[in-house]
């Protein structure tokens, strides 16, 4: 287990006071926030903020926190001295947001599981004993959302066992992803979520769609975007080209006379659905190397029977 | 292990959500779902609560909603108008990575 430098997470001195602290944390919690943020590490480093700000806004765990001494450097190989928290008292606050599972092996052992499972789940209303609704994220491939497929994910979820510890426990779903799914819209699986209390049904379970980056697709909302290269004479003189999409190459015609900066619309050819989404290619106009003799020759002709000034808008 | 598969609903612009299904989808109280009906966070269809129906993008926008009050402290005015920035911030990087996959072939 790795020592963590709660200080340093956080960006402020040892001797930092408490308001220094909470204003550190109010900061980059709102840079890191993983609703806010672009970063692609922002839930990481969010969860390590939360739980600095854990460990250190709260009295008792800050000074049993400091004993450990200024000597251990983060990422160094740590393991809690025996008695380690002996005269320290723990009025076991619970920790705000997030689940047991949140925090880190240090932080677990430092302040123990049982700090995580108080409030979790006091907002809901209590008044039914319906089970809880679970909500999970599932990556899927675009040609997915035009096909539908079958995915087969592994959740994992803190449950109370018959002692009333919180055990981690895994089950795998065979999940049919329908066609024409966008990015961030959800499938809820009907009693799939924590089991209710008596006869009470259980709860429903939610999951978040979320599109793997694809190598050449680009995705917006159901339209769907291809860079497609393209020779200087097939867009001065036109010519029919194959173009892959999501569903299978199709043949187009680029029109002669096409230029950067335009794009063709490929009619529902996007996403499936109603309406469904359309697929623009984007025309990237590449230059052949001028490699070899023959090469050259040519550009030095179209140089001296073009006669073509670019640059005739420019007034120079 | 559970190798059945499981066909679920798709929640899109087309489903319809009750006030009930979205409180139990984020485990929240009445109330609170009201209260940013009122901000103009939620906008249902209906005129009278019992008959309002939140299409189904209003279920992202409410769990965002939780996590941001949940996470940062702020109230549900200030929540509201970091929606509408995290919307019109979605828009223009949607608007602008357009014009960069035409400045790539520059």
């Amino acid at each position: 287990m790795d020592y963590k430098d709660y200080y340093k997470i956080m960006g402020v001195e040892k001797d930092a006071s408490q308001d220094e602290i909470k204003r550190a944390y109010r900061k980059l919690a709102r840079k890191y926030h993983p609703d806010v943020s672009k970063e692609a590490d922002a839930e990481t480093r969010f969860k390590e903020v939360g739980e600095a700000y854990e460990a250190l806004k709260d009295p008792e765990k800050r000074a049993a926190y400091d004993q450990l001494g200024a000597n251990w450097k983060a990422g160094q190989d740590f393991n809690p001295p025996p008695n380690w928290d002996a005269g320290f008292e723990f009025s076991g606050g619970g920790n705000a947001g997030g689940h047991a599972s949140d925090y880190s092996d240090f932080f677990e052992a430092l302040f123990g599981r049982g700090f995580g499972s108080g409030p979790a789940g006091q907002q809901q209303g209590g008044y039914s004993a319906r089970g809880e609704d679970h909500h999970a994220k599932v990556l899927i491939d675009l040609e997915d959302a035009y096909q539908g497929a079958t995915r087969s994910i592994t959740l994992q979820a803190p449950e109370l066992d018959s002692q009333g510890h919180v055990v981690t426990k895994q089950r795998t779903l065979n999940v049919k992803i329908p066609k024409g799914v966008k990015q961030g819209q959800r499938i809820r699986l009907t009693g799939q979520g924590s089991a209710g209390m008596g006869n009470a049904p259980a709860g429903d379970l939610y999951l978040e769609i979320e599109f793997k980056p694809h190598s050449i697709y680009r995705v917006d909302g159901h339209d769907v975007y291809l860079n497609l290269p393209v020779t200087p004479w097939e867009a001065a003189l036109g010519a029919t080209v194959k173009v892959p999409t999501p569903a299978g190459p199709v043949d187009l015609t680029i029109a002669k006379g096409t230029t950067t900066g335009g794009k063709l619309r490929l009619k529902a050819r996007g996403i499936p659905g109603k309406p469904p989404g359309h697929l623009y290619v984007v025309p990237q106009i590449t230059l052949p190397p001028a490699d070899s003799d023959e090469a050259k020759a040519l550009y030095r002709k179209m140089e001296q029977e073009m006669a073509y000034n670019p640059r005739s808008k420019l007034g120079v | 292990m559970n190798q059945q598969t499981l066909n679920g609903i798709l929640i899109d612009d087309q489903t319809e959500l009750s006030l009930d299904d979205l409180c139990k989808a984020c485990s929240s109280s009445t109330e609170w779902i009201i209260e940013l009906v009122e901000e103009g966070a939620l906008e249902p269809v209906g005129y009278v609560q019992t008959e309002w129906r939140f299409s189904g993008n209003n279920l992202q926008r409410a769990r965002t909603a939780m996590r941001l009050q949940r996470d940062l402290d702020i109230n549900l005015a200030g929540v509201a108008l970091a929606l509408d920035l995290l919307d019109e911030i979605e828009k223009l990087s949607s608007r602008l990575s357009q014009y960069e996959i035409n400045d790539d072939s520059l």
